[in-house]
């Protein structure tokens, strides 16, 4: 049985040091045009709420924590989400002095949406592709896998095939709407 | 007798969540259409509770999880009170008391924007309670027993004696809905300025025992609105059904088309409407009645 919680997945969103060129695109993913509270998505704005992280823009010595200490308030299960170059690597921004690198320096990233900036489709279907971790990690929980390392396998084992079904399963279902 | 407050009580329990999970659904595709968008399921808030009885759990104090349980028991209590027939200020004290511990669990947590949620539901409450008040007084002055089995068995309609009433307390359901302009303490909707208000720190089972206790109180307060038509025929009935399901959804069209209130405004306008509508209406009842 899939997990309620890919049926309503709710999301965080951080700006690290985006352009904010991609955090227009991940607004724009909520606007009537792409509307994806279809498939029960949230932009709850708390990370004690959310399933969903989404980090635009790379980190740096200013928002390292920052980002850490979302991360950490989250409940599992909980997924990471990459949008845009610069916090999949830093980008253009990456030989700055202050800055690290991509989102992964700091906390463990599960899907990365590449694109300057990246498109809203592209958004959507990264989020899609984290309910398969999502489900995975559920089922991780309910199996009490307890170490973390454990549970980094399980997910890696199981994000593949799920993530495939999930996708599916939530397009057809926005399909009949 | 028995057999039938029993019944009562077990349909309530029973079927309150269903019915407020339901039209809580009904109200969000209500609200994507007003904004031209397809809207999640009909049946989302349930996925969305569900969902949060999967996640880990989580709590800032150890307390908070106990003043939330108070919290769920005593709106269960109430609705339990207001469908065995029971007193209507019963009904009314065991809610606020709910409330009271909700806000007390905000507190409990030490997060600025939970407190602050807390502080703006004090005010809320405050700026709610005369109306409440007034409605189960003007209830006991038309039917002469605060009691709902009495309301329920009477054989004339208070709608029209208690009409001032009746808008009173429908201005008073946004507040106690938290819709806006009034959603002062939390939003339903995503992003605000408090980050979720009220609610920020409530984690998982927690929170998803917040939306169900939501749902139940939701049922219980269409329940006063149903009591202004029961005449004891069955049109009484529908109609009073009808219209208490109309009364939610002219609330969700009034939180889709205000934008948020400050609380002067709040404690104001429902002060003036309880004084204005309620107080005279309830002199005219004493002056009819
Ligand atoms: S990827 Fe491009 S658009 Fe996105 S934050 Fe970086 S520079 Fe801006």
């Amino acid at each position: 049985m899939s997990a309620y919680v890919t049926k309503s997945p709710w999301v965080v969103h951080y700006d690290g040091s985006s352009c904010n060129g991609c955090d227009i695109e991940v607004l724009a993913c909520l606007t009537p045009m792409y509307d994806v509270e279809r498939f029960g998505i949230i932009n709850c704005g708390n990370p004690k709420h959310a399933d969903v992280f989404l980090v635009t823009g790379s980190v740096n010595e200013q928002n390292k924590g920052i980002v850490k200490q979302i991360y950490e308030q989250m409940p599992e299960p909980k997924v990471v989400v990459a949008i845009g170059i610069c916090a999949c690597s830093g980008g253009i921004f990456k030989d700055c002095y202050n800055v690290l690198g991509g989102v992964d320096q700091v906390i463990p990233v599960d899907a990365y949406v590449p694109g300057c900036a990246a498109r809203p489709e592209a958004i959507i279907d990264a989020v899609v592709k984290g309910l398969g971790v999502l489900q995975a990690k559920r089922e991780a929980m309910l199996n009490k896998v307890e170490k973390v390392e454990e549970v980094e396998e399980v997910v890696e084992d199981a994000v593949e095939e799920p993530a495939e079904e999930v996708a599916e399963e939530v397009k057809s279902e926005g399909g009949e709407e | 007798m028995i057999v039938k407050t029993v019944v009562s009580i077990i349909a309530y329990l029973v079927l309150a969540p269903l019915l407020g999970g339901l039209l809580a659904g009904l109200e969000r595709k209500l609200s994507a259409k007003m904004q031209r968008r397809v809207g999640p399921p009909v049946l989302q808030p349930f996925y969305d509770v569900f969902k949060l009885f999967e996640k880990e759990k989580m709590a800032p104090t150890r307390f908070q999880d106990f003043y939330v349980l108070v919290f769920v028991v005593f709106v269960i209590a109430s609705g339990v009170i207001f469908f065995a027939g029971g007193d209507l200020l019963l009904v009314i004290f065991t809610l606020t008391i709910a409330t009271a511990f909700l806000v007390v669990a905000a507190y409990s947590s030490n997060s600025p924007y939970a407190e602050t949620g807390a502080e703006r539901e004090l005010l809320a409450m405050m700026a709610y309670e005369p109306m409440v008040l007034l409605t189960a007084i003007g209830f006991y002055m038309y039917h002469g027993s605060f009691n709902v089995r009495d309301i329920l068995g009477s054989d004339s309609m208070c709608f029209l004696p208690m009409i001032g009433i009746f808008i009173g307390w429908i201005f008073i359901l946004t507040l106690k809905f938290r819709k806006s302009p009034f959603d002062l303490s939390m939003s339903h909707h995503a992003h605000q300025e408090l980050v979720r208000g009220l609610t920020t720190e409530f984690v998982g089972r927690t929170m998803g025992l917040i939306e169900l206790s939501h749902w139940y109180e939701n049922v219980v307060l269409l329940g006063f609105v149903f009591l202004f038509f029961a005449n004891g025929t069955a049109w009484g009935w529908v109609l009073g059904i009808v219209v208490a399901i109309v009364a939610y959804f002219v609330e969700v069209f009034i939180d889709n088309t205000f934008a948020r209130m400050k609380w002067q405004f709040a404690f104001k306008s429902s002060w003036i409407i309880a004084v204005v509508l309620g107080m005279v209406n309830v002199f005219v009842l004493y002056l009819c009645f």
